[in-house]
């Protein structure tokens, strides 16, 4: 589903650069659910920000779904990230002038779909984050926890392959975080490939599997017991 | 091809960001509003300058006798000048094409009756060219003719006012006009832009008057205008020799100012056209300013609109978006907001002036306005700048890596 080789990547900063990624070797199958961890300075986002194309990277490899990605125009990244991925940002990114309908149909828009069947699709996700009721509620209108579901659904909205979380829980109090993590370990049950990014052992653990990063390299990547977020909500 | 659902998107970042979208408008709307009346104003002045030359044509040369001051050729100073009918052919033999149009003239102050009104007026003796001199305009009937003069009729042409004063109750056409003990018969009606005075006159063929009021072939004044092809330069010189022939036909020492006066209008005019063109640098400096200053302020306004948005241009890009989307929506926007501004400060700026041109009037400005033309194409130029000041910040945003338009600050 996902492989990454030797990938390296540095940021310049004044006349110097850092190294912030020194060879990075990983890969997902399909149906997993991956915690990369990490403190701060890590490289964990940036690793993240690269496999969901939002970030280039400077060597190594790095393959899609069978698909090289590597020097992308600004065209064919979009069209990718259209068709690939889903995100879920921790501070969730929605428009701010877009209701929560509006907000989820957006990536169906870029797919070209028509309106009504955007709006059907949207309701649908909607729906299945339990927001159906909420759909014409600007985001300003609603709780930290219901604009993550909002995000979700958004990022779900494009059936894309793989989801990428940065930090899904980092801005919610923990009763919320499990009410989410249950929802996107509900998710990968279903089958999708979920990848997230975060410095919470307790959300981390609810995965299947860790990433410790540590100054630009895999430190330790171990198989866990997934533990079920249901059992604290 | 018509994206509906692009337009769809623009209408609601239009109508969710009001505060926005009226920010901007109103600058462009006021940059058109402070081009529109500024332009009309210093229109409104310069239609001032030219209506005061409005009274005779702005060829005007006007020719009138006076006595010598100075002895010559054996001649004593204090001579009376007196020009006849001969002086004229003179002129039209001497200088040709160079003449226009000419009428000689005589002058006779009379009481006018009809009926029970009675009231002094001015008589001008004329030649038929002089409709074209005076810039008449005949109101009724016809203008005094080439028949009339051979013939010596007892014919009158009145101003507008002479009409309203003595003919209030009837028409004056046909209608006879004693002018102090002879009756002449009322055979036009006449306007004239140069003001009341011009319009409270009586013409008659210059030949009757010369018999009626001296038999003889006298005429008081001079009145042609030059050839119009000539330049001011040419026809100040035709009137500096005009000058000097008449001193030499009639033994005038050269430097004797007071014997014949000419007066030539392309002096003036000279004078006056350097002013327009004065006027007209300002026009142009204004205007060009306030659309200098309109194209900053909707630079201004796209950069930061850019910005503004730059996290919303993240989002959408991590969700699919094509750079090319991305710059379009924000272009059409801001040609959107920038074409509908523009229009609304073209309508109160046309309007305010419409409002102010009566009282302005004081002011020395007549008549302000500006053509739509000119308002259309200084709005489109505003929408050209706001599309080039949209379209590189908004190329730019579209290539921002999205992680970086996404980085919470």
């Amino acid at each position: 589903m996902l492989k990454i080789e030797e990938l390296h990547k540095s940021y310049p900063i004044g006349n110097s650069s850092l190294h912030v990624l020194k060879g990075i070797n990983l890969s997902v199958e399909s149906g997993e659910m991956v915690a990369i961890m990490g403190s701060s300075g890590s490289g964990k986002s940036t690793l993240l920000n690269i496999i969901g194309m939002l970030d280039n990277y400077d060597e190594g490899k790095y393959i899609l779904d069978d698909v090289p990605i590597k020097d992308l125009t600004e065209k064919k990244a979009a069209i990718y990230r259209n068709k690939f991925l889903g995100f879920i940002f921790q501070s969730f990114n929605l428009i701010n002038y877009k209701n929560a309908v509006e907000n989820v149909a957006l990536p169906l828009y870029y797919q070209g779909l028509k309106r009504k069947e955007r709006i059907e699709k949207a309701m649908f996700h909607l729906g299945k984050v339990g927001l159906k009721e909420w759909a014409t509620h600007l985001p300003s209108e609603l709780s930290g926890g219901q604009k993550q579901r909002v995000a979700i659904a958004r990022a779900l909205a494009a059936n894309p392959k793989l989801l990428l979380a940065d930090e899904p829980t980092g801005a919610l109090d923990t009763k919320t975080s499990y009410e989410i993590m249950e929802f996107i370990q509900k998710l990968n049950d279903e089958g999708k490939t979920i990848l997230m990014v975060t410095h919470e052992e307790d959300i981390a653990n609810m995965c299947k599997r860790i990433v410790r990063l540590k100054d630009g390299i895999i430190l330790e990547d171990t198989f866990v017991e997934q533990v079920r977020a249901s059992q604290y909500v | 091809m018509f994206d509906i659902d692009l337009w769809r998107e623009i209408f609601q970042s239009i109508n969710k960001n009001r505060t926005r979208s009226l920010l901007s408008g109103f600058t462009v709307a006021f940059a058109i509003l402070l081009f529109a009346i500024l332009f009309g104003l210093a229109n409104g002045l310069n239609n001032t300058f030219a209506e005061a030359f409005k009274d005779d044509a702005i060829n005007n040369i006007v020719i009138w006798p006076g006595e010598t001051t100075k002895a010559y050729k054996g001649l004593q100073a204090g001579r009376r000048i007196q020009f006849k009918n001969e002086d004229q052919e003179f002129i039209k033999k001497e200088f040709g094409d160079k003449v226009q149009f000419m009428t000689s003239r005589v002058m006779k102050n009379v009481t006018a009756s009809f009926r029970n009104e009675k009231d002094d007026y001015t008589i001008r003796a004329i030649q038929p060219d002089n409709i074209y001199i005076e810039q008449n305009k005949v109101k009724e009937g016809r203008y005094i003719n080439q028949l009339d003069n051979d013939n010596k009729t007892k014919v009158v042409i009145i101003g507008r006012l002479v009409e309203e004063n003595l003919f209030s109750k009837t028409t004056a056409i046909g209608k006879y006009l004693n002018l102090s003990g002879i009756q002449y018969k009322v055979v036009g009606v006449y306007t004239d832009d140069g003001g009341d005075d011009e319009e409270n006159m009586l013409y008659i063929p210059l030949s009757t008057a010369q018999q009626v009021y001296g038999n003889n072939d006298y005429i008081d004044m001079m009145y042609m205008t030059y050839n119009p092809e000539m330049d001011y330069n040419q026809a100040i010189s035709f009137g500096n020799v005009l000058k000097r022939k008449l001193k030499e036909r009639f033994s005038i020492a050269r430097d004797d100012q007071r014997a014949i006066r000419v007066q030539n209008n392309a002096e003036g005019a000279k004078a006056v056209n350097l002013m327009s063109f004065g006027l007209g640098i300002i026009i142009l400096v204004i205007g060009f300013g306030t659309l200098i200053a309109g194209i900053v302020g909707i630079s201004n306004i796209m950069i930061f609109i850019v910005k503004e948005r730059t996290k919303e241009i993240g989002i959408r890009k991590a969700l699919g978006a094509s750079p090319r989307s991305i710059v379009s929506i924000i272009l059409i926007e801001s040609i959107l907001i920038t074409a509908i501004a523009g229009y609304v400060g073209l309508l109160v700026g046309v309007g305010v002036l419409d409002l102010a041109t009566p009282s302005l009037e004081a002011y020395f400005i007549k008549d302000p306005g500006v053509s739509n033309t000119l308002v259309i194409g200084a709005t489109l130029t505003l929408v050209l700048a706001g599309t080039i000041a949209g379209y590189l910040p908004a190329k730019k945003a579209s290539k921002i890596k999205p992680i970086i338009a996404l980085r919470n600050d």
